[in-house]
C-alpha cells in the first residue's frame, strides 16, 4: 500500500479485499434465493440496506415471519458497530465539507472502514475524500452485483463453499488485522497484541451468555476501556 | 420479480436505520470537538473489531456453555496468517486463505 491518497490508488488499495464481497455477496444470493426472496428484494436488500451481515440476519428473520420491529431492532443491533466506526473515521475528514462527510458515511463498511485505518498508518494519519470514496462506491458495486449474481446462480450451483469462497471474508480480516498490528505505530505492538488477547477472551466467554452481535459490541467497548487503562499505567 | 409490503417495509426501514448509524456520527464529529478521552478510546477502535470480527469466524457459539473452535476456520487461518507475516500483502493473505479452505473441503477436514 503506498502513502498515495487519489481515487486511482484507492481502486487499486480496495481490490484485494474485492474477494471478500465476491465471496460473501454470492453466498447471500445464493441463501436469499433458497429463502425465496426474489431478485428484486435481494437487489433492494444490497443496495439500499447494504450492511452484510444483517441482510442475512434479515432474510431468516423474514423467512420466520418475524414482526418489523424485531427486524428492525436486530438491525440497529448488529450494525450499532457502524457508530463506533464512524465515530473514528469521521475525524480523518473534520477538514472536508458537511456533503462530503455525509457522503463517506453512507457507503462506510467493516471492510473500508479497516481499509482506511490500514492506509492511515501509512500516510501519517491523512485520507482523502478521493481515495475513501473510490473504495466505498467500488465495494458497494461489487457487493450490490455479487449478491444479484448470487440470486441468479442460486439454483444452479449447490455447494459454493466447496470452493472455500465463504473462509475470503475471515482470511480478509485476518489480514487486515495483522497490518493493523504492524503498522499502527501510535499504539505499538505489545500494547496492541494485550487488547487483542483481551477482547479475545473477552468475546469467548460472552458469545456463552449473550447473541454474538451484542458479545461483539461489548467485547469492542471493553477492549478499548482495557486498552485506555493499560496505556495510561504504561 | 416481486416484492410484497413487508419486504418494501423492511428494505426501507433497515435502510433508514443502517444509514443513519453510520451518517450520524460523520454529522457530529464534524460539528463538535471531541474530548480527550473519547479520542484515547476511539484510538483503539480498529485493532478490537477487527480482533472482534475474526474470533466470530473462529468460534462457535454455544448458548448456556462455553464456545468450541471453528476447527476449519482456525485451520485455514494458520497458513493465511503465515502469508500475511511473510507478505505484507492482504491480497496474498486472502488467496492463500481460499485455497487452504479449498483443501480442507476437499478432504473434508473441520
Amino acid at each position: 500500500m503506498s502513502p498515495s491518497l487519489t481515487f486511482r490508488t484507492g481502486v487499486r488499495d480496495v481490490l484485494p479485499t474485492v474477494f471478500g464481497y465476491i465471496g460473501v455477496g454470492l453466498a447471500f444470493g445464493i441463501v436469499a434465493h433458497t429463502s425465496h426472496l426474489s431478485l428484486l428484494v435481494v437487489a433492494g436488500l444490497s443496495f439500499v440496506v447494504y450492511a452484510g451481515s444483517a441482510q442475512f440476519i434479515i432474510t431468516s428473520m423474514l423467512l420466520l415471519h418475524d414482526p418489523l420491529s424485531a427486524i428492525f431492532i436486530s438491525t440497529f443491533l448488529v450494525n450499532s458497530r457502524m457508530i463506533l466506526m464512524s465515530t473514528s473515521l469521521a475525524q480523518y475528514f473534520k477538514h472536508e465539507s458537511l456533503t462530503r462527510n455525509l457522503l463517506i458515511g453512507t457507503l462506510v463498511t467493516d471492510e473500508t472502514f479497516a481499509l482506511a485505518m490500514n492506509k492511515q498508518n501509512k500516510t501519517n494519519g491523512k485520507l482523502s475524500f478521493a481515495w475513501q470514496s473510490a473504495a466505498n462506491v467500488i465495494a458497494y458495486l461489487v457487493w450490490g452485483l455479487s449478491t444479484v449474481v448470487g440470486a441468479i446462480l442460486g439454483g444452479l450451483i449447490a455447494d459454493p463453499t466447496r470452493f472455500g469462497f465463504d473462509f475470503a471474508l475471515t482470511a480478509m480480516f485476518i489480514g487486515l488485522v495483522y497490518l493493523q498490528l504492524i503498522s499502527d505505530k501510535h499504539l505499538g505492538m505489545t500494547l496492541q497484541l494485550s487488547v487483542m488477547a483481551f477482547v479475545a477472551l473477552a468475546y469467548y466467554f460472552l458469545i456463552g451468555v449473550m447473541s454474538q452481535n451484542f458479545a461483539l459490541l461489548v467485547a469492542t467497548v471493553a477492549g478499548c476501556l482495557f486498552g485506555m487503562e493499560l496505556k495510561k499505567c504504561r | 420479480m416481486s416484492i410484497s409490503l413487508t419486504e418494501l417495509w423492511v428494505i426501507l426501514g433497515c435502510g433508514a436505520i443502517t444509514v443513519l448509524s453510520r451518517v450520524l456520527p460523520f454529522a457530529f464529529v464534524k460539528s463538535l470537538n471531541m474530548p480527550a478521552w473519547l479520542i484515547s478510546f476511539l484510538s483503539f477502535v480498529p485493532i478490537t473489531i477487527m480482533t472482534a470480527l475474526c474470533c466470530e469466524s473462529l468460534f462457535v457459539a454455544h448458548a448456556g456453555h462455553l464456545a468450541t473452535l471453528n476447527i476449519a476456520n482456525c485451520l485455514a487461518a494458520i497458513p493465511a496468517t503465515l502469508a500475511g507475516v511473510l507478505t505484507k500483502s492482504l491480497l496474498m493473505v486472502v488467496v492463500v486463505g481460499i485455497m487452504a479452505m479449498a483443501v480442507l473441503r476437499y478432504f473434508s477436514i473441520g
